[in-house]
């Protein structure tokens, strides 16, 4: 029961990483690229550490991961709010409906 | 360990480096540096689920830490990265 949980979980994990990896490459901007790259990843290492959490079943482990998720939860919006201040400070334009890429 | 686990596992560490490579190939292309940054950023990320995966894939819990590491890197990576372009870093 556990091993299925478990592989559900990493499933899902892995695929919220390779949903944000698609959105970075696909996405016009360095705004929307952001908002991909930082949500979903954030997301999808929080269930991975989840999988973690419930495979090894053991008090350490369980609190290992649970540090990395809050760490990620602390950093990640910290990050991508640094690097949009920055890209709107250099002058870098959001994307627009009628823009031609 | 079963086969269901080990078959997921392996699943997984291959769709997060197929992540992996797709940011990469942002990295490389990004038209501005804020975009570099957001694919360093995202690989840092990635490569924290990718040991998080080991970790269960090879059945011992001593590559968690590692991913903690990991973690921290990619923040202060982005933190540094940020900051230099803040100050007229080369764009």
């Amino acid at each position: 029961m556990s091993d299925i949980l478990v592989s559900i979980l990493m499933l899902i994990g892995s695929l919220f990483s390779v949903v944000a990896a698609l959105g970075l490459v696909r996405f016009p901007d360095v705004y929307t690229r952001m908002h991909a790259a930082t949500k979903a990843g954030t997301v999808g290492v929080l269930f991975l550490m989840m999988a973690v959490a419930l495979y090894f079943d053991d008090g350490a482990v369980t609190a290992r991961a649970l540090l990395v998720s809050a760490f990620f939860l602390l950093t990640s919006p910290v990050s991508a709010h640094m690097i949009g201040d920055v890209a709107h400070k250099l002058g870098i334009k959001a994307w627009a409906q009628d823009d031609d890429e | 360990m079963s086969l269901l686990v080990d078959t997921c596992a392996n699943l997984s560490l291959g769709l997060i480096t197929l992540g992996i490579v797709l940011s990469t190939y942002r990295l490389i292309r990004g038209p501005d540096m804020p975009d570099r940054a957001v694919a360093l950023d995202l690989i840092g990320i990635l490569c924290v689920g990718f040991m998080a995966v080991y970790t269960i894939a090879k059945n011992d819990a001593a590559y968690l830490p590692a991913g903690m590491a990991v973690a921290l890197m990619a923040f202060l990576g982005t933190v540094a990265f940020a900051q230099y372009l803040r100050h007229g870093g080369d764009r």
